[in-house]
């Protein structure tokens, strides 16, 4: 997504925030060595590098561990139903499309029961960053398989293993039109920071599946394992990050696990072929004395 | 024969235009300061099947439609087969010899006429599609009852303008063929109009009446998923998006239009959804995130047939305890059932208000017969439907010292900002939550944010008005109902109250919350209860008894997926000891 134009009189110039700025008076409740602490630190430091306002940015949460970081981070913040973060967040956008919005949640939030709204959402091109939060578990409700879970994944639900191969949140983000379809890993930070910093600034729906570790539940997706299989997709001289064929192809690959920026394309904004909210967002319309008599006439 | 009052039906196949057919045929009497009520019949599909149009007309005010009709246009004899009871005795029936074989028809109705009118011939000799024997039949109406062509020329017009002047043309020359061939060949007119003051009238159906009220509350944000018979409204928001800065959203499913609604009023914008029983079940989840964090939204229920796919095109009142008990857990909200159009308009502008003002979800219930009827109405007063958004802020300024989005109040509302301000920062959670919003398990807090919620429910119960009451206070009977059953009801009133017993009403249109006392208080211990209700199970007698403790033993209930007929009604009262 791109950045709305500010309403604060902060310039750059005057920013002064750090990324402690963005905490709350909580603190994380997440297990010490979870993925969340990496994103959670990078999406503050990137916040702070973009000199946006706490009060700019709206993140929708979904349900599990990642949706507790509602709690944590210092912005408008809905804290939505599990699978339902992405329709809030268009509801929220489309009412005011100068607020920056976020939406973070984790496997099941995306991929299982908002599945259905992550493909749409895709299609839509709406100005949002959505992070994935990929542990490939249930985390919150204490390790059952989850729909990015690795074919025969052990787990308190699938004692035998999983039977179903796992869903493909790049691929499907790809097939279903997104213009900024990337993924990240919690272990690398900056990496992770650039990865996001970009989906933010990016003119149209960004997507980033970020791979994660969960410490407690989850002994296969390990850090060390993910470390292995990684490489960047910037460092593949004369990657074509407009090619959707090229970026399909990575998003399939098995034995190695590409990260960094798939595909990226401009496609016009779903907000701008709404002719409603092109003088102002749809909340700054003025609704005491709306004048009906013209609809009413049509009645007669 | 001069009458005060007339009941046309038309019938025939689906994809013949019986609907909007009968749409022109109720307009041409608004437009000369009748007094209209219509009903359309359905079949889910697109072609084949049967539909039927029903228009009374009326020089005096009417209530509903009614069982006997004065002409039956019959475009197949299956319209015969079906609804040639339904015709008065010494009444009419329209019918083509080409498509209807009436021989054994008139041997069960000896008081019938018949008028043949060569539809077919009319049509084929002009060189217009079959499909317009509509307007032919609607000529020759007009002229059977020496009504006015020129009204339905300007109608048809009006309606089909948008297709261009070569289809209206052939329309308005199919109707003069109809209505000429009355005057010129079978040279008779049956029934005659009393005249009345030429002012025109609305013609609304339940509808486009939220519509409009919604639109004059300011609603911005609408989305919805088309499920019969909801999707005219989605059209019409549609339709208007742009001049009245509406975003109009057919988004993927339930799920996503309830919670879309909710963010965007979150955001800031009055939301408003439409749907159907089935898609009211699948919205369910979302109420309970719009009460849990308090944002407000305005839910409208049309109701049909269930469960499950049930009868798609036809009207219950099945939902109404679903509506007051939606969604887990224990919240407030608000159900309203308005029971003609004119309260669909009025009500709707207090669903938003009270939704605002309380920040809870308010349920508007409709049926199908309420959502697609026609009434006349001689205006709207749209001045009356004003706007307040309660406790929502919307300027910085307005924060005074540090912003806590659930504070606890005295009478449980805690100030709302529009999201994006500066100082407002808050998280809407649907986790319990303590006052700032943060995820809060302990016991203490638990009971207090639940006391916060329902506290309002003092200032809440003040706005809620009671059911009124129509017809003598001395009545023997008191009927008690809810929603559309109030127009057969008020018909079957006018005529029960001119012979020897004494009928009421005390119509609801509030379902929730219930205010017990009052009606404690105007449940008469000594004249006869009973409830008319369109379902099976009685769920305004139930309510009533879980409020009062008070047993209404009478029932007079259907269920078949249509409406009351007056007729019906009176029959059950009569039944009453």
């Amino acid at each position: 997504m791109a950045m709305e134009k500010t309403k604060s009189k902060t310039s750059k110039g005057n920013y002064n925030l750090k990324p402690g700025d963005f905490n709350t008076e909580r603190k994380p409740t997440w297990c010490p060595g979870c993925g969340n602490y990496g994103i959670w630190s990078s999406l503050k430091k990137t916040f702070v590098k973009l000199y946006l306002m706490p009060h700019e940015i709206l993140i929708v949460y979904g349900i599990g561990c990642s949706g507790n970081g509602a709690n944590f981070i210092k912005t408008y913040a809905f804290h939505a139903l599990h699978g339902r973060a992405l329709p809030v967040a268009t509801g929220a956008k489309l009412a005011n499309h100068k607020l920056n919005v976020l939406i973070t949640g984790g496997d099941s939030d995306g991929v299982g029961i908002g599945g259905n709204h992550f493909m749409h959402t895709c299609r839509r091109n709406i100005n949002m960053t959505y992070l994935l939060y990929n542990n490939k578990v249930y985390g919150l409700t204490t390790g059952q398989t989850a729909p990015t879970s690795d074919k025969g994944f052990k787990t308190k639900s699938t004692p035998s293993g999983v039977l179903e191969k796992p869903v493909n949140p790049v691929l499907l983000a790809l097939a279903s039109g997104a213009t900024y379809v990337a993924r990240g890993f919690s272990g690398d930070t900056s990496h992770l920071s650039e990865i996001i910093k970009k989906a933010i600034k990016h003119k149209g729906f960004s997507f980033i599946d970020i791979l994660q570790p969960c410490v407690t539940l989850n002994k296969q997706n390990t850090y060390d394992f993910y470390r292995e299989k990684i490489y960047k997709l910037d460092e593949i001289k004369g990657y074509d990050k407009s090619d959707l064929n090229e970026a399909i192809k990575r998003s399939m690959e098995e034995e190695k696990i590409p990260i960094g920026i798939f595909y990226q394309v401009e496609r016009p904004l779903y907000e701008d072929g709404l002719k409603q909210i092109e003088r102002k967002p749809l909340v700054d319309h003025i609704i005491t004395d709306i004048d009906i008599n013209r609809l009413l006439n049509n009645y007669y | 024969m001069k009458v005060s009052n007339l009941s046309w039906k038309i019938g025939g196949e689906a994809g013949f235009g019986i609907l909007s057919t009968g749409k022109i045929f109720s307009k041409i009497f608004t437009k000369k300061g009748y007094s209209v009520i219509d009903n359309n019949e359905y079949s889910s599909l697109i072609r084949g099947g049967h539909n039927t149009y029903t228009t009374r007309i009326s020089s005096n005010e009417i209530f509903s439609t009614n069982k006997n009709i004065n002409i039956l246009v019959a475009l197949n004899e299956e319209t015969i087969r079906l609804h040639q009871e339904e015709v008065t005795y010494g009444g009419y029936i329209v019918y083509d010899e080409d498509d209807c074989n009436i021989g054994d028809f008139k041997k069960a109705r000896k008081d019938i006429n018949y008028v043949m009118v060569p539809f077919s011939k009319i049509i084929s000799e002009l060189g217009a599609p079959k499909v317009m024997v509509n307007n032919v039949s609607l000529g020759t109406s007009v002229a059977l009852i020496n009504y006015d062509l020129e009204v339905l020329k300007n109608v048809i017009k009006d309606i089909f303008g948008r297709k261009g002047s070569e289809i209206v043309n052939l329309n308005i020359k199919s109707s003069e063929l109809g209505y000429k061939y009355v005057k010129e060949k079978l040279k008779i007119n049956i029934y005659e109009l009393e005249i009345v003051k030429p002012v025109s009238k609305m013609l609304v159906t339940g509808n486009n009446a939220v519509f409009l009220g919604a639109v004059r509350s300011g609603c911005k944000f609408y989305a919805a998923y088309p499920m019969t018979p909801s999707p005219s409204m989605l059209n019409l928001f549609a339709s208007i998006e742009d001049d009245y800065n509406i975003v109009t959203k057919q988004a993927e499913d339930e799920m996503a239009v309830i919670n879309m609604a909710i963010g965007a009023s979150f955001a800031g914008a009055r939301a408003m959804v439409a749907t159907s029983s089935g898609g009211f079940s699948l919205m369910n989840e979302g109420i309970s995130s719009a009460a849990m964090t308090e944002t407000p939204i305005v839910i409208v229920l049309c109701q049909r047939p269930a469960p499950a796919t049930g009868l798609p095109t036809w009207t219950e009142q099945g939902d109404m305890l679903f509506a007051v008990h939606s969604s887990h857990g224990e919240f407030l909200r608000v159900v309203i059932a308005p029971g003609d159009p004119e309260e669909c308009f009025y009500l709707t502008g207090e669903a938003f208000n009270i939704a605002d003002k309380y920040q809870i979800p308010v349920i508007i219930m409709l049926d199908k017969y309420l959502s697609e009827s026609h009434f006349s109405y001689e205006k709207f007063d749209f001045k009356n439907i004003t706007v307040d958004r309660g406790k929502l802020l919307s300027k910085s300024k307005d924060i005074d010292g540090k912003y806590r989005r659930y504070f606890n109040t005295d009478d449980g509302i805690s100030p709302r900002v529009v999201t994006g301000i500066e100082g407002g920062i808050h998280i809407a959670n649907s986790d319990e939550h303590n006052e700032d919003g943060y995820s809060e398990e302990c016991a203490h807090n638990r009971k207090i944010m639940v006391d916060k919620r329902f506290r309002k429910i003092k200032k809440l119960i003040e706005e809620i008005p009671p059911p009124k009451i129509y017809g003598p206070i001395d009545a023997e009977i008191t009927i008690w109902s809810w929603g559309s059953c109030k127009g057969p009801i008020l018909e079957a009133m006018n005529i029960l109250n001119q012979k020897e017993k004494k009928v009421n009403l005390i119509h609801f249109t509030y379902l929730y919350p219930f205010n017990s006392e009052y009606i404690e208080g105007i449940i008469g211990e000594n004249n006869k209860n009973v409830v008319v209700e369109n379902n099976k199970t009685a769920q305004l007698a139930k309510i009533i008894m879980m409020n009062t403790g008070y047993r209404i033993k009478n029932k007079i209930l259907k269920y078949s997926g249509r409406q009351f007929l007056p007729e019906e009604i009176i029959s059950g009262i009569e039944k009453i000891e």
